[in-house]
């Protein structure tokens, strides 16, 4: 027995004697993988960084702003790289999915906070959530199957023959169906998840004495969220709406299949288009000079920046509203 | 005093823009679970539709290949004598209405196995445009290669990003104090709000350029940095769950506290950390735009890493755009296999965290 006891007390001495590192080796191995993961974002930015170095030294930031957009040397003219027309695209069919999803999105995440029976909450919860789960060549093929052939043939055509000759961005051609439009509604079905889960939390996190508070004044239950609710949490429902842009903005899959990859600059709405993340897409393997390569690769450097930039006020935004108004303790 | 008459003039009003209001947040929801309900909805009848024990068996095959009698393979290519709207006249006459009968598949799917003859689907009736009437005809072939290379793809990704994954998540949650962990956890907010093209490109430059090749496993390396964050913020999360009495008790038995984490915390974590690898994969699994510009495709079941691979993600993109249905029909079953994954482990997700919040 005292043998016995003997090893064991010799086993753990040993035992502690070899681990006297053990700590500051843990403490080293998690590091290390903590700056693994900085160095992933550091190689995004060297990689897009130098990647796109030819095309800023040439271009500069006019880049930005040139209309055409031949990579191929023509008879008509030398290969020119202008991301105008992709700029625009990104930007419009972002703008125009967040005027149709925010108002819907930030309605969901008030009724799931606010208004809904308790016992519904969790399963209406898990299904808008199951909207952001599912894989976005899935939105793209529903969208190319489904969804164009209904919009073209019972909304875009209808309004293009009827108001489309007074309202150009409503007018023109809608052969194919795909366009920015088709692109930018199915775009703002896929940030709904995104701006609804986000209002949701912010709202849940108002203290109860704001509502009592307007309660008490005998305001209406709306009242109560128009009034009381809604504003004390509103930086955090525009970080969410940012969130969404930031989503709908950098979207590859689903705009390359619906908006038709047009290099043209249109005023209609219904006609094609192209985005940023869907002509890196498109063109970026079978680009045919490093200047052409390094072109795509710099509108991936803008795309990067503008994404990081939303995404880093965005969760500024919503860290604010979550910690409470400063200097007051949370109700 | 009655109690009516204290009521404010404007209370009707006000009752009807509250009922109003309150009536649209749910509209507002219904309008969410429409589009829900449609897309599950398609992909259950028209993929399933699709699906057959060859769908999972077999490869790629050809539509013209495996349906038309072999006279119309040896039909010249183009006609000269034939108006150019329709070559296919002479071949097949039930063809003539196909518009899409001058259209080199090869060009529109980037798919170097498409016959370049021109010739029409030969199924009997006339291939529908795309997008015109939704792909009602069998699959012909199979997905096989496409399961093979996304498990292959997803898998090695997922191997990758484990440990860089859960040993920063242990960083952040076990040395909150250190000054890199603001910097860790500001890293995965930005790689987890990256979109995934910038990933794809970064992958593309990496990889794919220095070894001159198209790989699976380039695409296994875009896939890092698109699971990374989302194993470890879920497995900071969980490890912050752990009691501080736990922790003490580890430390109180003697233990080294990188002991007690290894043998004590991450156990008791385990099932959320589980949770969070299954979401990484299931993610991952479906995530498509990086592997265009990485792994490429391909036709025929392979193991090589090092080779151009098929995906079922990629099976479905290119296939959306063939005018052939039984082509279309392949991508409705790739996407309903995807959708099934992806609900699958969402659902065992929310059962498991269920399970442990109870």
């Amino acid at each position: 027995m005292a043998q016995a006891t003997q090893t064991n007390k010799r086993f753990l001495a040993r035992f502690a004697e070899r681990t006297r590192h053990g700590d500051a080796i843990f403490q080293a191995i998690a590091l290390i993988f903590g700056l693994v993961v900085i160095g992933l974002v550091v190689a995004v930015g060297v990689v897009v960084l130098n990647g796109s170095a030819l095309a800023r030294e040439k271009f500069g930031f006019s880049f930005l702003l040139g209309t055409q957009w031949n990579p191929i040397d023509t008879d008509l003219g030398p290969a020119s790289f202008g991301a105008w027309p992709a700029v625009r695209g990104t930007l419009l069919s972002a703008l125009i999915a967040v005027v149709f999803g925010a108002p819907v999105a930030i309605g969901i995440g008030i009724f799931l906070a606010e208004l809904c029976p308790v016992r519904l909450r969790t399963p209406l919860s898990f299904l808008v959530e199951l909207l952001a789960a599912i894989p976005s060549v899935i939105y793209g093929i529903w969208g190319v199957m489904v969804f164009v052939p209904f919009f073209t043939d019972n909304i875009a055509t209808p309004i293009s023959d009827s108001i489309g000759d007074a309202i150009p961005w409503l007018g023109g051609p809608v052969a194919t169906g795909r366009g920015l439009l088709t692109a930018s509604i199915v775009l703002a079905i896929m940030i709904l998840p995104t701006i609804a889960a986000i209002t949701r939390d912010v709202l849940v996190l108002v203290p109860n004495t704001q509502r009592e508070a307007l309660l008490a004044l005998g305001a209406t239950k709306w009242e109560v969220i128009w009034l009381s609710v809604l504003p004390y949490s509103r930086a955090g429902v525009v970080g969410g709406v940012m969130l969404g842009l930031g989503r709908a903005l950098g979207e590859t899959m689903a705009a390359t299949m619906l908006i038709g990859n047009s290099q043209r600059i249109e005023a209609s709405l219904f006609a094609p288009a192209t985005t940023a993340a869907s002509l890196i897409a498109n063109e970026l393997t079978n680009a045919n000079s490093p200047l052409h390569e390094s072109a795509l690769i710099a509108i991936a450097l803008a795309l990067f920046i503008i994404t990081l930039v939303l995404n880093l006020l965005a969760r500024l935004l919503i860290y604010v509203t979550s910690r409470g108004p400063a200097g007051r303790a949370r109700a | 005093m009655s109690l009516l008459k204290t009521i404010p003039a404007n209370y009707a009003s006000r009752q009807i823009v509250d009922r109003v209001m309150r009536g649209l947040t749910l509209l507002a929801t219904l309008i969410a679970i429409i589009p829900l309900v449609l897309i599950v909805g398609y992909v259950v009848v028209i993929g399933g539709g699709a699906l057959s024990v060859p769908f999972f068996t077999q490869t790629y095959l050809p539509p013209e290949i495996s349906a038309a009698p072999p006279a119309d393979l040896s039909a010249p290519a183009v006609d000269p004598a034939a108006p150019i709207v329709d070559p296919n006249a002479t071949a097949d006459p039930n063809a003539t209405a196909d518009p899409f009968a001058n259209v080199d598949i090869g060009a529109v799917t980037g798919d170097s196995a498409a016959p370049a003859d021109g010739t029409a689907p030969v199924d009997g009736s006339a291939a529908p445009a795309p997008g015109s009437s939704i792909a009602t005809a069998a699959a012909q072939g199979g997905v096989l290669h496409g399961i093979i290379g996304t498990l292959l793809i997803t898998l090695t990704g997922l191997l990758l990003s484990l440990p860089i994954g859960i040993l920063a998540g242990i960083f952040l949650s076990e040395f909150p104090g250190n000054p890199l962990a603001t910097a860790v956890r500001f890293c995965c907010d930005v790689l987890s709000g990256a979109p995934s093209i910038i990933v794809g490109v970064t992958a593309y430059i990496l990889i794919v350029v220095p070894m001159k090749q198209f790989s699976g496993f380039a695409g296994s390396v875009a896939l890092i940095f698109l699971m990374v964050p989302t194993i470890c913020r879920t497995t900071e999360e969980v490890l912050k769950l752990v009691p501080e009495t736990t922790r003490e008790a580890s430390l109180a038995m003697g233990a080294p506290s990188w002991y007690g984490t290894f043998t004590v915390i991450v156990p008791t974590a385990l099932s959320g950390i589980v949770t969070g690898v299954m979401l990484a994969f299931a993610r991952g699994a479906g995530e498509t735009a990086p592997l265009i510009m990485t792994v490429l495709g391909s036709n025929i079941v392979s193991f090589d890493m090092f080779q151009p691979l098929a995906a079922l993600p990629l099976i479905t993109y290119r296939y959306t755009e063939s005018p052939y249905p039984s082509e279309n029909s392949l991508a409705w079953g790739s996407a309903f296999v995807l959708m099934m994954l992806v609900l699958i482990v969402n659902l065992l997700v929310r059962f498991a965290t269920r399970k442990r919040l109870r």
